[in-house]
């Protein structure tokens, strides 16, 4: 993250590269049962693709691509259809400036961690005063015989992070077309160099 | 990622350069304010308490003395709001971040100025 400054004020922002994706599919209602543009994006060696995607990579007339992500087509937006496969689509191409975008990434991993980390609890009661291995611990989960079980959904220690993420309404700042940047106001999930997607 | 890195330091986040001051420098800081449709300059003299972080996103706190009330700022060095910074007193002190100022007050606050050559 790096900062910007919009009359004296900082806007914390994120730079994102956004090297030119590449149509690998077309999907229609007619054909598929819902409209979508799948994109390839990066560079995989061909040693390093399974026959399969080959097979389909072939069909779009693309190199292999590291990554491939669909969108789904939303109820506003104009079909895709005037786009064919091979078609490229550069940063400039589909983000203005002021526009608001959504950032979906995995989140950086964080482990087995305890309910005060993973979901804010407050651990229970004193550090001292005779108080013994519970002071980050979760407290009660629930009542006794009735309903003698643990509500599903209850929140307890276990995996933090290193899951989808999607953050929302992030402000586009800057669209650098001739180096393939993308700067958005606030922080993305996932580490420094992750990849994420760009919903507009 | 070390190319994106540069481009974007030395491109829409360029540093503005101004002179060379550390903890416990006072100096004398001018930057413009909005009140409403207006802009004018202020200034904003004190003893600079630290500097935190580096390139685009470095930071340095200015601490002065309003009346009794201790009035600390953080301003940031890429800030172009920032019209100079001018560097009154060469202060001696041991430590970068002088935060142990905060506590003193009186003949205590002083800060011996460095003597210059």
């Amino acid at each position: 993250m790096t900062s910007l400054f919009e009359d004296g004020k900082n806007v914390p922002c994120t730079v994102i590269e956004v090297e030119p994706n590449v149509v690998t599919q077309v999907k229609t209602v007619g054909t598929d049962g819902y409209g979508a543009l799948q994109v390839g994006y990066g560079f995989r060696k061909d040693k390093r693709t399974t026959s399969a995607l080959k097979g389909h990579f072939k069909k779009a007339g693309v190199e292999s691509k590291r990554k491939l992500v669909e969108f789904r087509e939303k109820g506003d937006y104009a079909s895709f259809g005037d786009l064919a496969n091979g078609a490229v689509l550069s940063v400039s191409d589909v983000f203005a400036e002021g526009e608001y975008v959504d950032v979906i990434g995995t989140s950086k991993g964080k482990g087995f961690q305890g309910v005060v980390k993973r979901h804010g609890f407050a651990g229970v009661g004193q550090a001292t005063h005779g108080q013994h291995n519970r002071l980050r611990a979760p407290g009660s989960v629930g009542a006794c015989s009735t309903p003698a079980r643990v509500f599903p959904g209850m929140r307890m220690a276990g995996q933090m992070g290193n899951e989808r993420v999607k953050v929302q309404n992030l402000r586009v700042l800057k669209v650098d077309a001739a180096n393939n940047l993308l700067v958005v106001s606030g922080a993305v999930p996932g580490p420094k160099g992750g990849f994420v997607q760009i919903e507009k | 990622m070390d190319a994106i890195i540069n481009l974007v330091r030395d491109g829409f986040n360029k540093r503005i350069e101004h002179p060379e001051f550390k903890g416990g420098d006072t100096i004398t800081v001018e930057y413009l304010i909005t009140e409403g449709a207006k802009t004018r300059p202020q200034k904003f003299q004190g003893v600079v308490l630290q500097r935190s972080g580096t390139g685009a996103t470095e930071t340095f706190t200015v601490r002065k003395m309003s009346g009794n009330v201790g009035v600390e700022r953080i301003f940031s060095f890429s800030n172009p709001s920032i019209t100079s910074i001018e560097v009154n007193k060469r202060g001696v002190v041991r430590r970068a971040r002088i935060f142990y100022i905060r506590e003193l007050t009186g003949k205590k606050a002083r800060i011996k100025e460095k003597r210059m050559k």
